[in-house]
């Protein structure tokens, strides 16, 4: 088996696959958003609770219902994790360094203060192909968020896709 | 690898290691010197030594713009690409060159039929209260344009559904093709469930209530005979680059009849009979929808192609693939956890297979083959709606082409099993 295989497949990510953290859809959240991943069909479905003062909200809650890969699977996971309990700076400092990684080629050597689990997808970023199921729930934790915090978030599901 | 096997499964082509030679491609090792297996010629074929010459020839030696260049390389490009239309006409058994019109792929191809019909005035215009109808196994390409169409114009669209194992459900025919049915579009192959419809039949019904008649070949050119006249078609398309042509270059045929009366599509050089600042005529097809540079060398290209496959001769590909196709099946039956897509019986389909596997994403699998040098696709395959219709949100999908040997097949089915095994699924 090739080496790069198993750089990819990190017994932590499959780990996460296999029995994904904080997964399904749960109340209260302010703000749900659906992202597919077009060349493939990979989806998810993601919900975002925040709590707190403005400007200085924490992240209460983050659910989803995702259907993908183990790749796309496991880093909702992992993100979930990493991210609920945090400041939201905080927590979007960790989305800009985990967008890094993917975007890195195997250039960057992550930082596990940061991103703990998350460092397992280093591997992932040398496969142009995959670090779009990496970045799926990571992207729609983004934009659920910023949608709360610029006032403009949906509580409704989104016109479905499926 | 050894194509041991190959002496020993009737149909197929019996010059299949000589004709492995004419794509320079398949000897190429991958990463960590294994030998590529490819099976995913529904995505797109690979190329012959003669096709990349006729084009690399062309290039070195002939170019020039087309019609519009009075110096002897004008001449000698201007011919070539005609000559291309020939071999095409030839290879759909068009009855004149004229309906062979050039696009870039087989997508624009209908986007030109759906955009055309909708501009239409007179009896071929299709308006608020006409039906479309397709089908629920058709590519993107094949549903989108009807979508635009019909939003734009208040026409009705609707489909044909399919059955469990994958056929066209043509119960409802009579409440689907109507009077009010102006156009019925489908797909001769599914590139996903690798079924063949009755398309004479369903043309024979269309025209009993003057509907037109477009079919999608994509899939079918690279693999069946294709007799335009004998399909029933109005309309029919296809794209180069699955015939072992290039990319940037599709074919749409269609009846003169049709084609006259259907206005431009893209205006600009070529397509004209005179411009005046006010208005312009039009020349008559094919140019009138050969708007601008057409695809010069990607014609030539096709030219060489369909001239490669026509000397191997679309029965003996059409056999090839039946039979590695019904090797393929037969491999994949004997691994549990694997669930095929689509007709069971290799006569009754294409050389597209899509399956499951049991625990395993199809992206995961593609990821796994791919690290031995085999090359699939995953994901829905543009056709997110038959995907839906079978309950599934995406599935991994092996092709085969004229250049496919048994021992690939192996190879495929052995790497499906070991997939599983890393996985722990099995
Ligand atoms: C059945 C079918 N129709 C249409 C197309 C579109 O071809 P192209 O992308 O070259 O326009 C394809 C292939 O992608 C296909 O398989």
């Amino acid at each position: 088996m090739s080496v790069d295989l198993d750089s990819l497949y990190q017994e932590i990510i499959l780990d996460h696959y296999r029995n994904p953290h904080h997964a399904g859809l749960r109340d209260p959240f302010e703000s749900e958003v659906h992202h597919v991943n077009p060349t493939c069909g990979d989806e998810i479905t993601l919900r975002v609770h925040l709590d707190g003062e403005p400007g200085h909200e924490t992240v209460s809650d983050v659910s989803y219902d995702a259907e993908g890969c183990s790749i796309s699977q496991a880093a909702a996971s992992v993100m979930a994790d990493l991210v609920i309990g945090q400041q939201v700076d905080e927590a979007l400092r960790k989305h800009q360094a985990f967008l890094e990684l993917m975007q890195s080629r195997g250039t960057i050597e992550p930082d596990e203060e940061v991103l703990e689990d998350g460092i397992a997808f280093a591997g992932v970023s040398k496969f142009p192909a995959r670090v779009k199921c990496a970045l799926l729930g990571w992207m729609a934790f983004k934009d659920a968020t910023s949608t709360i915090l610029a006032g403009t978030a949906s509580t409704t599901t989104p016109e479905e896709n499926r | 690898m050894t194509a041991t096997g190959s002496s020993t499964l009737p149909g197929l082509l019996p010059d299949l290691e000589v004709i492995r030679k004419d794509f320079p491609i398949l000897s190429r090792r991958l990463a960590d010197d294994r030998p590529l297996v490819y099976l995913d010629s529904a995505n797109t074929s690979q190329k012959p030594q003669c096709v990349i010459d006729a084009m690399v020839d062309h290039l070195e030696r002939h170019n020039a713009n087309v019609a519009r260049a009075m110096h002897q390389l004008g001449a000698e490009s201007s011919e070539a690409f005609e000559a291309a239309r020939d071999k095409v006409a030839a290879f759909l058994n068009a009855p004149s060159r004229d309906e062979v019109i050039f696009t870039k792929n087989a997508s624009e191809a209908l986007n030109l039929v759906a955009n055309t019909l909708a501009w239409a005035r007179g009896p071929l215009e299709v308006a608020e209260g006409d039906r479309v109808v397709i089908t629920q196994m058709e590519h993107h390409s094949n549903i989108v344009p009807w979508q635009l169409l019909t939003q734009r114009t208040g026409a009705d669209l609707r489909w044909f559904g399919l059955t469990d194992d994958g056929q066209l459900d043509l119960s409802d025919i009579d409440e689907l093709i109507t009077e009010r049915t102006k156009v019925v579009s489908l797909t001769w192959v599914s590139n996903m469930l690798g079924t063949i419809n009755p398309v004479a039949e369903i043309a024979r019904r269309a025209h009993e209530v003057g509907a037109i008649v477009v079919v999608d070949a994509s899939q079918a050119a690279p693999q069946l005979p294709v007799d335009v006249q004998a399909s029933g078609a109005d309309v029919v398309v296809f794209t180069g680059h699955k015939v072992t042509g290039p990319t940037g270059i599709g074919v749409l045929w269609g009846k003169r009849e049709l084609l006259d009366q259907l206005p431009p599509f893209l205006g600009g050089g070529e397509m004209i009979e005179t411009v005046t600042m006010e208005r312009s005529t039009y020349a008559g097809i094919p140019h009138k929808f050969e708007a601008g540079t057409p695809p010069i060398v990607e014609a030539v290209g096709l030219g060489a192609a369909v001239d490669y496959l026509g000397a191997i001769g679309l029965d003996n590909i059409h056999r090839h693939e039946q039979a590695i196709t019904g090797y393929l099946l037969e491999g994949l039956a004997t691994v549990p956890g694997v669930t095929v897509l689509g007709p069971l019986d290799p006569t009754l389909r294409g050389g597209a297979v899509s399956f499951e596997v049991d625990g395993v994403h199809p992206h995961d699998v593609s990821q796994l083959l791919d690290s031995f040098g085999i090359a699939v696709r995953a994901g829905h395959h543009c056709a997110k709606p038959a995907h839906k219709r079978f309950g599934v949100q995406s599935s991994t999908r092996a092709s085969s082409y004229l250049y496919t040997t048994p021992a690939e097949v192996d190879a495929f089915v052995e790497g499906i099993i070991a997939t599983q095994k890393y996985f722990k699924v099995a």
